[in-house]
């Protein structure tokens, strides 16, 4: 017996390939405009910058000759701020996590810091910039320094990192806790030798793209009031020292048609730190992702 | 387990050797730099003694790049002090040195009461320095061909808010009824407010502006529309000479000789640098880079699109800054 009827599915077929394929092209439009929007941004950068990518420019302080103006200060700064951000929002944000998924019970409070939690990672970024400028700065003491701009920006990616440890920790089987129970581990140790290691390549691949995030982020440092113009290192947690995005946008406002082109190779520089960082998360992934 | 380890392993050692290879270079940076000033400065400054010491400083962004040049100067000369000059605003720079977070500050205009009310209230004593000259520079759009020689009435009757959608023809009846379009530094500017002083004595500035704090933003607005009418510093109309058409105000057009002279008003405006006189009194670092700035201001100035003061005024400067030791 045949349920369906030939000619009416062939009525029809014409009007549903002709529909299949707008949709189809209508979502691959979609995807061509993200990729054309790139391609665009990338070869502007690129054309304009290129020309002023040299070695010297990695290794120049800033200038008011544009052929001699160099990243040195904004690329070290930015290396410093990171090693500042990386260790504690990690530890902070890991720590979080652990609580909430491996300690916390199921009740009203818990469900209210969670959903807090979720909040504060939609909260705008220059927000966390007026809240490092009283805390950190003013109260603390701390000045414009590496320290203070470090925990402000620790705090803007704490909410995904702890979002994207918390996602990977619960992805653990529960099989596996249990069966670490069964062979008489405590808490504790199932945590840090069954639970975390199965968990790393979650945590450090949400961890590195929130801090790619930190390493662009401008408007808490401008809040701060990073100083812009400076011809030394910072040699200290307390010195003070200037930003990749700090100094991109400096340049981007000088009147010489020459400092746009700087500007660029600046955003070259940024957009090279931002791909090695994103590509260490892709590898981090697939290295350790093959576990079970 | 074994890859956990390993994990940890590579992230400690490659941040030890990141750190490692930012010390390095540090040093030896620090090495050349110190070879080439020894170098350079041996003939004049070999009597002088090398500093050390941090000096902070915030404020105009229409300053910055003279204070950048200068910083950039003055690391040859004592490499061990360490200048560091943030860029927010004339504005978002004296609420810093209300805060007494830095040595001195810079302004595109002269300091407001209520500053140094505030200033007075944190009890921090200050002196103000001239550095340079500015020529508020007003332009439109080359195929404007009406609005070239202005008034500083009709710049008023153009610029102030009155709750119409102005034409140009509102200001002249001779000139097109086309709609006028405004291009005008943010509210957080020295400049906006040098001009909403001097030009509107106070009054809002018409509400349809376009604001930005990226002057480049402005050039290209004025530059794209026939219509539009738009101010900012001198600098950005030198460098954007080929795009823009200046206008002169009462007949005089901005330039490096009516501007000095004072003959182009009432928009040519000193650009500032307001000191700490505690600083100075107790930062011999301070003191010297201030010190430096005034005698290399003028020169510095010229050198990215600005006008210097007459000499005997840097003398005077220094004359008061020598009071303030």
């Amino acid at each position: 017996m045949r349920y369906m009827d030939d000619a009416v599915v062939m009525k029809r077929m014409a009007k549903r390939i002709t529909f299949n394929k707008v949709w189809k092209s209508l979502f691959f439009a979609a995807t061509a405009f993200a990729l054309v929007a790139l391609a665009i941004l990338l070869y502007r950068i690129v054309s304009q910058g290129a020309g002023y990518l040299t070695f010297d420019f990695l290794t120049n302080f800033a200038s008011r000759f544009a052929n001699k103006a160099g990243i040195k200060a904004a690329l070290i700064g930015s290396l410093w701020l990171m090693a500042v951000v990386a260790p504690v929002s990690i530890i902070l944000g890991v720590g979080t996590a652990v609580y909430l998924e491996e300690y916390a019970k199921k009740n009203k409070l818990n469900d209210f810091i969670r959903m807090n939690i979720s909040n504060l990672a939609g909260v705008p970024s220059i927000v966390f910039g007026l809240l490092g400028l009283t805390i950190f700065v003013r109260m603390l003491g701390l000045g414009k320094s590496v320290l203070a701009a470090g925990f402000t920006m620790s705090l803007l990616i704490l909410p995904v990192i702890i979002v994207a440890a918390q996602e990977a920790i619960r992805a653990v089987p529960n099989e596996q806790r249990e069966a670490s129970y069964g062979m008489g581990a405590t808490k504790w140790q199932t945590i840090l030798r069954v639970v975390l290691p199965a968990a790393i390549p979650g945590i450090l691949t949400g961890s590195i793209l929130a801090l790619s995030r930190a390493i662009g982020e401008t408007a808490p440092l401008v809040v701060i009031g990073i100083p812009v113009i400076l011809q030394f290192l910072p040699n200290s947690l307390l010195s003070q020292f200037t930003a990749l995005p700090m100094q991109i946008y400096d340049w981007a406002k000088r009147p010489q048609e020459a400092f746009q082109y700087v500007a660029a190779a600046g955003i070259l520089v940024l957009m090279v730190v931002l791909l090695l960082m994103n590509s260490i998360a892709i590898f981090i992934r697939n290295k350790f992702q093959k576990r079970y | 387990m074994k890859k956990w380890k390993y994990l940890t392993m590579t992230a400690v050692m490659g941040s030890a050797l990141m750190l490692g290879a930012c010390g390095k270079d540090d040093a030896t940076q620090n090495g050349s730099t110190g070879d080439t000033s020894t170098q350079e400065t041996a003939g004049q400054e070999s009597a002088d003694k090398k500093l050390q010491g941090a000096v902070a400083g915030d404020g105009s962004s229409t300053v910055a790049p003279i204070i950048e040049a200068v910083v950039e100067e003055y690391a040859g000369a004592q490499p061990d002090v360490k200048v560091s000059v943030g860029v927010s605003g004339t504005g978002g720079g004296f609420e810093k040195f209300i805060a007494g977070e830095t040595d001195f500050s810079n302004a595109s205009r002269p300091i407001k009461d209520e500053e140094k009310a505030k200033l007075d209230e944190a009890g921090i004593a200050f002196t103000e320095l001239a550095l340079a000259y500015d020529g508020l520079s007003v332009v439109v759009n080359p195929e404007n061909d009406w609005a070239k020689d202005l008034t500083v009435d009709q710049l008023k009757k153009i610029w102030i808010e009155d709750g119409t959608e102005k034409k140009w023809s509102d200001i002249d009846p001779s000139w097109p009824a086309e709609k006028i379009v405004f291009y005008s530094p943010g509210t957080d500017s020295g400049t906006y407010d040098y001009f909403d002083e001097v030009i509107l004595d106070g009054a809002d500035l018409a509400k349809t502006a376009t604001l930005s704090e990226d002057d480049n933003m402005l050039v290209q607005g004025v530059a794209g529309d026939k219509n539009a009418i738009g101010f900012f510093g001198y600098a950005y109309y030198l460098e954007n000479k080929d795009k823009l058409a200046i206008v002169k105000i009462d007949g005089v057009e901005p330039t490096g000789d009516t501007i000095q002279s004072g003959e182009y008003k009432p928009l040519s405006r000193p650009l500032f640098t307001y000191v700490k006189n505690s600083a100075m009194k107790d930062n011999a670092a301070a003191y010297d880079f201030i010190k430096y700035t005034i005698e290399n201001a003028g020169a510095m100035a010229d050198a990215v699109g600005y006008v210097a003061l007459p000499e005997e005024k840097y003398q005077e400067a220094l004359t008061t800054l020598e009071g303030l030791k």
